[in-house]
């Protein structure tokens, strides 16, 4: 590789040669565009500026902290106090008025509404559904029948202190087991369960004792559900007599619930979730079955 | 051993020799001289006129009322809105854009079919920016000969002052451009009165320092580079042209042969053939873009007819006819060679294709922007649950339901549904009217979302049935309509 070859240039292409020359095969000098190396260059020397100042390197236990000092949980720490000042005025105004007063000023409202839906796709949807469409024994949010009341009091109590749950004030009483505890016999079991089925109008069998049901239903089911099964509100009683079955309402499924008993828990959120938040998931809850209960 | 050639001599010759170029040429610095003519002079007052929309038309006032900024074009991304004079477009209605970005495309194709490069040579943003950045580089360095002489020449003290000044001026121009294009997305007046007590928002600085860097760059350093290797117009363009479209053209069936004037008098007068060209290279002097317009329609050439000037100006001088480069066609300098008539076809299938589909877009455009409604509504079924069992058997059916006022100011709108037999609305958030029917109120230029419920109280309901609501605008009756279904067991 003499350096006089350097300079040659290839008859064909007309393009200088490195020099180089392989079984008679010349290699073609076409070197990187200038633009394109001084850019890898600067890449380069980005990279280097970046070591220094932002986090790069993986260490044993640690990694290099970058002079700024830069980390993605406070980037994150801070977008959320953002928002929170931003929404500062808002959540002061819904924590200062009452639920009533919020569900009549339309911007408040949809505040409300808004924060609530979020709360409740966090904190509810895994046992009432992403729309509160509800379960078998997860009650639905949907409609107008409400074990523990429906009106916006109602609600925000159910959801502050909860049902059957770990706090003082949640609602009590639950559906005893009256055939494990031997209360009652399979048959009385099986004449309440068609009783039952006939007081929303759902068809019962021809051979069906009504009356007998009547009769056990008056002395076991009454002082909890009324005289007509219309439900106590007080004791979370379901009303019987309407088209709402929370766990069903195929025979089978009401003589599993007088043999082993009834006790759905809905836990106290007092405590883990904030005033205010309690109050949107209220809103949120109460406009999900539109407006009939104030 | 490098020695040995690839090729065999001839061949290799025959292959160097052939108009294959490099893909790349090393820059050659091109020193435009000024020229007057017809060209010219269309181009300043383009350039005037494209320009001054550019920079004052932010500053235009149009009355919106009390509701809406009173700029004539206003890109408001804060609200997602775009204001043109009487026009107002929200972010669903991109979709005229698109017709414009569409209409656009396709002006610039008949433009190209009837003559060429017009967009590039008059229009574009390049040619008209480079062509003001020459001016000034002429007005403080001098004419095309003293620039070549400047730039042989060592820098003296007088020379660098005057190329920092045009530097300068220069970058005032590109700081001006970018400050302009801010203007467009905001409020002009307070937007230019906070940049001067720099309580303007940061990003408009970092805009304005983007596009005073882009404008100078490009049209102060770049500028033919931009055309010849970064733009991909040139080439769409030849692809899209065809035989009929005006070029500017050398006619070389007058030109030549080309010869110095004596040279080829002395050949007319022995009878020998002698064309019109005196190869006084002032047509390649004039060009901006540095190419020689006698080799021909070429990738490089703008076709902004400055060379046209040119050649006239000396044509003038030595008292030969005009035109010897003009706007024609190839096709007619062969036919005028081969003693055939010339063909001249404005009107072709090409041109009536785009003018067809111009006027076809632009109808529906203008349709559809005279007969959009102020008012929209959408509606969104609830997905879980998709019904729901009440106590006394009836079946309800969720909706969020999104209402849009485009009217500026605030407006009451009636929510009706029809459908299915005996429904009961129930909005929720709303109020009644006096008749008993769930009113939305919405304010001026805003949207409001409610959730509605549909129950129906009939027993025997099919799965799904359709369901039409109604928005009807209390004071002006205008309504607007959308489809969904009610869902049953």
């Amino acid at each position: 590789m003499a350096h006089e070859n350097h300079e040659q240039v290839d008859a064909l292409t007309g393009i200088a040669t490195t020099g180089h020359s392989w079984d008679d095969i010349q290699e073609l000098n076409n070197p990187l565009p200038r633009w394109w190396l001084w850019s890898f260059y600067a890449t380069i020397v980005w990279a280097v500026v970046y070591c220094v100042f932002y986090p790069a390197w993986p260490l044993v236990s640690s990694y290099t902290k970058g002079m700024f000092g830069w980390q993605s949980r406070e980037a994150i720490v801070q977008d959320l106090d953002t928002l929170k000042a931003q929404r500062a005025g808002m959540t002061a105004q819904l924590a200062q008025n009452s639920l009533e007063h919020i569900r009549q000023n339309p911007d408040l409202f949809a505040f409300a509404r808004a924060q609530g839906k979020a709360s409740f796709g966090d904190n509810c949807a895994p046992c009432h559904g992403a729309g509160g469409g509800g379960a078998k024994g997860y009650p639905n949010l949907n409609d107008d029948d409400w074990l523990w009341g429906g009106s916006l009091d109602e609600v925000e109590q159910t959801v502050r202190f909860g049902a059957r749950s770990t706090s003082d004030n949640g609602h009590q009483g639950s559906m005893p087991a009256f055939g494990r505890d031997g209360m009652l016999h399979r048959e009385e079991i099986s004449h309440v369960a068609d009783f039952v089925r006939s007081l929303s109008g759902l068809p019962t069998e021809t051979s069906a004792h009504l009356a007998e049901g009547g009769k056990v239903f008056a002395d076991n089911c009454a002082g909890c559900h009324g005289d007509k099964g219309q439900g106590n509100k007080e004791l979370g009683a379901p009303n019987l007599s309407d088209k709402i079955w929370l766990f069903g309402s195929s025979k089978s499924v009401i003589m599993e619930g007088l043999t082993n008993g009834r006790g759905g828990v809905m836990p106290a959120w007092h405590g883990r979730l904030d005033d205010t938040t309690i109050k949107a998931l209220t809103l949120y809850v109460h406009s999900l079955s539109g407006n009939q209960h104030p | 051993m490098a020695d040995i050639p690839l090729l065999s001599p001839d061949l290799a010759k025959a292959a160097s020799s052939s108009d294959e170029a490099p893909l790349y040429l090393p820059r050659k610095q091109i020193y435009p001289q000024a020229v007057k003519g017809r060209f010219r002079t269309i181009k300043w007052m383009v350039l005037a006129i494209t320009l001054g929309i550019y920079y004052f038309l932010p500053f235009i006032r149009w009355d919106r009322g009390p509701h809406a900024p009173d700029q004539a074009i206003l890109v408001d991304l804060a609200n997602s809105r775009f204001y043109f004079f009487f026009i107002e477009i929200w972010p669903q209605e991109v979709y005229y854009i698109t017709g414009l970005l569409i209409l656009a495309s396709l002006t610039l194709f008949l433009m190209n079919a009837v003559a060429g490069r017009v967009w590039c040579g008059y229009l574009c943003p390049q040619t008209v920016w480079t062509d003001l950045f020459y001016a000034v580089e002429r007005l403080i360095e001098g004419d095309r000969r003293e620039r070549i002489r400047n730039a042989k020449q060592k820098l003296t003290l007088a020379l660098a002052v005057r190329k920092g000044l045009k530097h300068f001026i220069w970058l005032m121009i590109a700081w001006w451009t970018g400050g302009a294009w801010v203007l467009y997305f905001a409020d002009a007046p307070s937007l230019v009165r906070d940049l001067a007590t720099f309580q303007a928002p940061a990003l408009a600085y970092m805009w304005i320092g983007i596009l005073t860097c882009t404008t100078y760059t490009l049209a102060g350093w770049m500028r033919e580079q931009v055309c010849t290797y970064m733009c991909p117009w040139p080439r769409i363009q030849a692809a899209l042209t065809d035989e009929y479209a005006l070029n500017v053209t050398y006619r070389y069936d007058r030109g030549e042969p080309r010869g110095s004037m004596k040279k080829n008098e002395t050949l007319k007068l022995q009878g020998l053939p002698a064309g019109d060209c005196i190869d006084c290279d002032q047509c390649v002097a004039v060009c901006p873009t540095g190419v020689d317009i006698r080799k021909g329609l070429q990738l490089d050439c703008i076709q902004c007819g400055l060379c046209i000037d040119a050649c006239n100006t000396v044509m003038e001088k030595i008292n030969r006819p005009l035109n010897l480069i003009a706007y024609d066609t190839d096709m007619n300098v062969q036919a005028r060679m081969e003693g055939r008539p010339e063909v001249h076809r404005v009107v072709r299938p090409r041109t009536l294709f785009y003018a067809g589909i111009i006027a076809l877009v632009g109808t529906i455009i203008i349709t559809s922007l005279a007969i959009r409604q102020n008012i929209y509504l959408s509606v969104m079924h609830d997905r879980n649950p998709l019904f729901v069992r009440l106590s006394d058997g009836s079946v309800r059916n969720g909706f969020t339901i999104r209402v849009a006022n485009k009217h500026l100011d605030e407006r009451h709108y009636v929510v009706d549904v029809e459908g299915v037999p005996d429904l009961k609305l129930d909005v929720v958030g709303g109020k009644l009217d006096q008749q008993g029917r769930p009113v939305l109120s919405v304010g001026p230029d805003q949207t409001l979302e409610a959730r509605v419920l549909v129950t129906a109280s009939q027993v025997d309901l099919s799965t799904s049935a359709d369901l039409h609501f109604t928005l009807t605008d209390l004071a002006s009756g205008e309504a607007a309509r959308a489809a969904d279904h009610f869902k049953a067991p």
